[in-house]
C-alpha cells in the first residue's frame, strides 16, 4: 500500500483536493448517467402500461355498448 | 453475413439480444472500476516527480479514451444509418452523444486540476486541449442539432453528418501532441510500443479504461433499448411485451 494512515491517503500528499475533485466529479457524472438510463426506461414503461390500461378500457366499454345496443353496432358495420 | 446485418438492425431483435448481453458489461465495468480504483489510489507506487496528483490518471487518460471512441463509433453509426437506413444505428448514434459530452468533459476537468499542481496552470491554449475542447462542442452541437428539427428523419441525417464530418477532429487530437509539442505530454498508453511507466502505475491503467469501455458498451445497450420502447411503442411486439409485463 502507497500510505500509511487514512489521514495521509486523504491528504495525497497535498494534492488532495485535486485528485479528489477530478474523482468525485467522475464517479458523480457515471453515477448521474446510470440513475437517468434508469429513470428514462421506468418512464417509458410506465407511460406503456398507462396506454395499454386506457386502451384496455376503451375496448371494454365498447364490448359494454355493443351489448346495450347490439343493433346499432349491425347497422354501423 | 447479410441476414447477419439484417437481423442486427432489427429492433425487436436488438431488444432480445441486449437483454442477455447487457448484465455482463454492466458487472464487468463495475468489477474493472471498483479494482482499478482501489489499486490505482490504494496500491500504485507515487510518481517521483509528481508525487500523488498523478493518480488523477486514473480518471483522466479512460475518460479522454471514451470521449474520443464514442465520437468515432457515434461517426460510423451515422454513417451505417445514412448508407443502408438501419434505424438501430441512428438510434445508438443519439443515445451516445450525451455520454460522449459527459466523458469529454470529465477529461478536460480533470485535466485542467492535474494542471494547476503539475504545469502551474489550469488551462493554456495547447493544441491538445483546445482540440478536446472542439470535441465537446462538437458533442453539444451534434445533441442540439437533433433537438433542433420537428422531423425526426431530418434530425437524424444532420445529425449524422455533423458526425462524420466532426470526425476529423479525432486524429488532430491524437497527434496534436507530436505535431505541436507545448504543454501536453505525449500518449501515455500505446499498443505498438512497451508502457512508459512500471507495470504497478500501467496495469490499473489498463483495468480503468476497459472498465470505462464496458461501462460505454453497457450504457449504449440500455439506452438504445430505451429509445428502442420510445419509437417503436406503436409495434405489436412492443405491446405485447408490455402485456407480458403487466
Amino acid at each position: 500500500m502507497a500510505f500509511d494512515s487514512f489521514a495521509e491517503f486523504m491528504a495525497m500528499g497535498g494534492h488532495g483536493a485535486y485528485v479528489w475533485s477530478s474523482w468525485v466529479i467522475t464517479l458523480l457524472l457515471i453515477l448521474g448517467l446510470i440513475g437517468h438510463a434508469r429513470l428514462e426506461r421506468r418512464q417509458l414503461m410506465e407511460g406503456l402500461m398507462r396506454r395499454a390500461r386506457r386502451e384496455q378500457a376503451r375496448q371494454a366499454q365498447d364490448d359494454r355498448q355493443a351489448m346495450v345496443y347490439p343493433v346499432d353496432q349491425e347497422e354501423s358495420s | 453475413m447479410w441476414s447477419f446485418i439484417h437481423k442486427l438492425g432489427s429492433p425487436k431483435w436488438f431488444y432480445r439480444i441486449s437483454a442477455k448481453l447487457q448484465p455482463w458489461f454492466w458487472v464487468a465495468a463495475a468489477g474493472l472500476i471498483v479494482v482499478g480504483t482501489v489499486w490505482g489510489l490504494l496500491f500504485a507506487p507515487a510518481d517521483y516527480q509528481q508525487g500523488n496528483s498523478f493518480r488523477i490518471i486514473y480518471v483522466h487518460v479512460p475518460a479522454a479514451f471514451l470521449a474520443q471512441s464514442i465520437f468515432i463509433s457515434m461517426a460510423l453509426a451515422g454513417l451505417v444509418f445514412m448508407v443502408w437506413k438501419i434505424k438501430i444505428a441512428d438510434m445508438a448514434a443519439a443515445v451516445m452523444a450525451p455520454l460522449g459530452a459527459a466523458m469529454t468533459f470529465v477529461s478536460l476537468f480533470s485535466g485542467a486540476v492535474w494542471g494547476v499542481p503539475t504545469w502551474g496552470t489550469w488551462w493554456m491554449w495547447d493544441a491538445r486541449l483546445t482540440s478536446m475542447l472542439i470535441l465537446l462542442f462538437l458533442y453539444l452541437g451534434v445533441i442540439a442539432l437533433r433537438g433542433a428539427f420537428t422531423s425526426r428523419d431530418s434530425a437524424s441525417r444532420a445529425a449524422s453528418v455533423l458526425a462524420m464530418v466532426g470526425v476529423i477532429n479525432i486524429p488532430i487530437i491524437k497527434y496534436s501532441v507530436d505535431w505541436w509539442y507545448t504543454l501536453h505530454q505525449p500518449a501515455t498508453f500505446t499498443i505498438t510500443s512497451r508502457p512508459s511507466m512500471p507495470m504497478d502505475m500501467w496495469l490499473p491503467l489498463l483495468i480503468m479504461v476497459l472498465g470505462f469501455y464496458c461501462f460505454f458498451i453497457a450504457l449504449t445497450l440500455m439506452r438504445t433499448r430505451n429509445e428502442i420502447l420510445r419509437r417503436e411503442s406503436n409495434k405489436r411486439w412492443v405491446r405485447e411485451l408490455v402485456e407480458e409485463a403487466r
